[in-house]
């Protein structure tokens, strides 16, 4: 396309500088004060956490920077990625409390591993409940560096200065003072700390605590905010990839000549990799219509019927996460058994931006900008992908546009990295939306079985679960039940079982914890009904839990819960459930229209504890966000496949969430203090399952142990 | 060799080429205006929302030659002088986005609404931007200020 006029204007530059150039860094951090922390023990206090390698906490390498220039502004360089959870808003106002400056002193740079200390990568809510303390571990250092430079300039005690907005001053005398950046001037200061530094007390807090505003806002209205795909070094092709058919089909043969005589077309041959490139997506993507495949059909005879059985007989050996008691006793103590299974299907993370870099190779180095939620863990397998050195790799993250797990993997940055060494121009790889469904690393569908014991006096005396697929997150249960076993087969890390799953998945939000809330709360809800008690007071009377009693009678005030059996055709449901150390509880309202089948959530209450709250309205749209796309797997998502194909390829079949959906929301966080901030990006969403399938057992007194709840398995359910 | 001309932006705009591609690639990959945005290339999801003629268009699906002679305005050409649009001036305030994907398609999208429908109910605002998909779960907060851009507007806020 030639352009004609050459006076288009593109805003650019507006809001927050979101990337700095390598000489920019070496600029900046020439002079001032640069302190890196190592603070593993920080986190012996923390709460394991599983990481994909295995390892429980943080790595004992990991650093965070916190940066003081001449004029007092404070960088704080930063591995992390901004998914849209906020992170690039929240985690300065965790610097600007500990160095008592003002939130718009602290600059933030995310995820580019040449700048950033190494990071595992941004998932697991993790972002403020573990790295916090790390980051605030790094200002509270440059505070303690900042004080004694005072004390040394002032000539007086660091007991005897106050320090309040940038500036250290005489506590008896706030005219004799000095500016942070008056003491880093002309310095080059650097500071590496290990252990544990002094934090301020959570009491003393002024700016965490605080809504701050988004720091992405301007940015993002304005068409500004550049993510993955819009980063366009002069002179970049597109490449278009070729992608078997299904999963398991094997590439024999290839014909690129009708693509290779288009004008403007260049064909990329490396090994297994087969690209068209153009400058223009569209015709890149024309041109790739033209390549004739032939590829071995799956062996795959999976689909999403016969998936089940398959789980079930190609399930990994046990594991028991949790357990008490004896089962065999307990049963004896029942006056009934409950058993149910519950079934759960694949889903797809479908952010609005489909996997995207641009990779640029140049005297010997190359640059990729991915929309990726693990720069660190990429950057390596660059690495290894084309023989590189660690000095040779640099991985930039700008906006990411939706990650929810799904973009831990980043297959596309390794295509357009292996690429751009092939041709020696910058490559761009922008995936369809059929590719984008295709890779997914799925959430895991998953077969759930509990036996639940209940004695004469209406006690739960027994619970044996047995998980096959979800994994162990949000697994075990909280109640007060005297035998009980939880065993699991089968993860959401499941690339490593060979045969099990008949494509790759991974993590989405909340791994595990919604498929296991769903099997535990419908379960619950069962033997609630069999004694006749209502849900919520059924509950609490199994509850020794502090947090989650409170997180639940909070929820019930809210909806205004009366007490009655299900089903009692008002519609209503409860759910409970713990995910990334943060309890909540949620109250839904559906109506069931049972000539169709088709559910409606009229209003949800949920209400949470996650300890202290960094960014209370950051804290309260992650919930509403948990809450709206929770709806997508209890209602209609669903991914269809068979023989290794993937038959939902765009949004027209693959139905999520959608504004008609939209039921009135309430939240709540209940201040707790006295905990260290816990996860906010997940826990919401995994109690939409169960809370919306007892609530339409108790409108109309069918039971449905499948998710989604589709209109036909509910007018199946009525049946029944 | 056909060439085709619109108003882009408020800007003349002359271009020769094939004119039978979708405006989405010649926006992004010829013309640098990267704020519209690619989402699944079948109007499915609104990502990719421009304005022409004030109506909200699905730019991955409109051939170039269909906006011969109209005025073409994508999510770079709404603020004006430095200022936002009232429209993204709320979704600022009730923080209309999380990883701000689909905001672009969104606020273009709200934009089309309130020039056809000044004073939209909340359903009738539920219904118009059903063919906006956001995977984050924003719609609350979208609702919102879509709702208080209209608001803006009837006290005479709104160009």
């Amino acid at each position: 396309m030639n352009r004609h006029d050459t006076d288009l204007d593109v805003p650019s530059g507006w809001g927050f500088a979101t990337t700095v150039t390598r000489r920019e860094f070496l600029r900046l951090t020439s002079t001032g004060l640069l302190v890196a922390v190592t603070v593993d023990p920080l986190f012996g206090r923390q709460e394991p956490t599983r990481l994909p390698t295995g390892r429980t906490g943080y790595p004992t390498d990991l650093n965070a920077y916190v940066h003081i220039d001449a004029d007092g502004t404070v960088t704080c360089l930063v591995g992390k990625v901004e998914l849209g959870q906020g992170a690039m808003t929240s985690l300065p106002q965790l610097v600007a409390e500990e160095l008592d400056v003002p939130l718009t002193k602290v600059k933030i740079v995310l995820g580019d591993t040449d700048l950033c200390p190494w990071d595992m990568g941004t998932f697991g809510s993790l972002s403020i409940r573990q790295f916090g303390p790390v980051l605030r571990a790094a200002a509270a250092e440059a505070k303690a560096v900042l004080m004694q430079l005072a004390a040394e300039r002032l000539q007086a005690p660091v007991t005897a200065l106050t320090a309040a907005g940038g500036v250290i001053s005489l506590t008896a005398d706030a005219a004799k003072k000095v500016s942070y950046g008056q003491l880093t001037e002309g310095r080059r200061l650097e500071r590496k700390i290990d252990g544990t530094p002094a934090l301020d007390a959570v009491s003393s807090f002024t700016i965490v605590g605080k809504n701050a505003p988004r720091r992405d806002a301007i940015e993002k209205v304005t068409g500004a905010a550049k993510y993955a795909g819009d980063i366009v070094p002069t002179g970049a092709l597109h490449a278009r990839v070729l992608h078997p058919p299904a999963h398991g089909a094997i590439l024999q043969s290839v014909d690129t000549a009708a693509a290779e005589r288009v004008a403007g077309v260049r064909v990329v041959r490396d090994g297994d990799l087969v690209a068209v490139l153009h400058a223009h997506w569209d015709e890149a993507d024309k041109a790739l219509a033209l390549v004739k495949a032939q590829w071995t059909p799956s062996p795959s005879t999976l689909n999403d019927t016969n998936i089940f059985e398959h789980l079930e007989q190609h399930a990994p050996p046990p594991q028991t996460p949790a357990s008490g008691g004896d089962i065999a006793a307990g049963e004896k103590l029942a006056a009934e058994i409950v058993e149910h299974t519950y079934l759960d299907a694949y889903y797809a993370h479908a952010p609005m931006e489909t996997h995207s870099a641009v990779a640029a190779f140049e005297h010997g180095k190359i640059t990729v900008w991915a929309g990726t939620q693990t720069p660190f863990p990429l950057k390596s397998q660059i690495q290894a992908a084309l023989k590189l050195s660690a000095e040779q790799v640099r991985v930039i993250t700008p906006y990411v546009g939706g990650g929810f797990g799904g973009k831990s993997a980043s297959q596309q940055a390794i295509e357009a990295a292996r690429l751009a060494v092939a041709v020696g121009t910058p490559v761009r790889v922008v995936w369809s939306r059929a590719e984008e469904f295709f890779f997914d690393t799925f959430r895991p569908a998953a077969v759930l079985k509990i036996r639940a014991g209940l004695d004469a006096s209406k006690r739960i005396v027994s619970w044996d679960y047995l998980v096959i697929a979800a994994g162990d997150r949000g697994a075990a249960h909280f109640y007060d039940i005297p035998h009980h076993r939880t065993v699991v087969r089968g993860s959401w890390g499941g690339r490593g079982v060979a045969g099990f799953h008949p494509f790759a998945v991974g993590p989405w939000r909340a791994p595990g914890a919604s498929t296991n809330t769903f099997a535990r709360e419908s379960h619950i809800d069962i033997l609630a009904a069999k004694t006749g008690m209502d849900p919520v007071a059924f509950r609490l009377a199994h509850l020794k839990d502090e947090r989650m009693i409170r997180v639940l009678r909070a929820a019930a005030k809210r909806f205004g819960w009366t007490p009655k059996t299900a089903p009692s055709g008002r519609g209503v449901g409860v759910a409970c459930g713990t995910d990334a150390g943060t309890h909540v509880a949620s109250i839904v309202e559906v109506k069931v229209d049972k000539a169709t089948g088709a559910i409606t959530v009229v209003r949800v209450v949920a209400v949470q504890d996650m300890g202290v709250v960094v960014n209370p309205e950051g804290a309260i749209q992650q919930m509403e966000g948990c809450i709206t796309q929770g709806l997508g797997y209890v209602l209609g998502e669903e991914i269809r496949f068979r023989n290794g194909e993937i038959l939902d390829r765009n949004f027209d079949t693959y139905q999520m969430p959608r504004f008609s959906w939209l039921p009135t929301i309430e939240v709540e966080i209940l201040p707790n203090p006295g905990l260290a901030a816990q996860g906010g990006g997940e826990p919401a969403i995994i109690n939409m399952g169960a809370a919306v399938a007892n609530a339409v057992f108790d409108g109309v007194g069918a039971r449905l142990f499948r998710l989604p709840m589709t209109p036909e398995r509910v007018k199946a359910a009525l049946k029944a | 060799m056909a060439t085709v001309s619109f108003s882009l932006n408020g800007k003349p705009t002359r271009l020769s080429g094939d004119e039978n591609r979708m405006l989405l690639w010649v926006l992004r990959d010829d013309l640098g205006l990267t704020g519209t945005k690619f989402g699944c290339g079948q109007a499915l999801c609104g990502a990719c929302t421009v304005l022409v003629n004030d109506e909200a268009v699905r730019s991955c699906a409109t051939r170039l030659r269909d906006v011969e002679g109209t005025r073409v305005v994508t999510i770079e050409g709404l603020a004006r002088d430095g200022r936002l649009h009232p429209i993204q001036e709320a979704f600022v305030q009730h923080v209309g986005f999380q990883c701000g994907y689909c905001t672009p398609g969104m606020i273009l999208g709200a934009h089309a609404l309130l020039h056809k429908n000044p004073k939209p109910t909340r359903a009738q605002i539920l219904a118009h931007m059903d063919e906006h998909i956001c995977r984050c779960g924003a719609h609350l907060r979208i609702v919102q200020a879509v709702e208080s851009a209209a608001a803006a507007a009837a006290k005479g806020g709104v160009r």
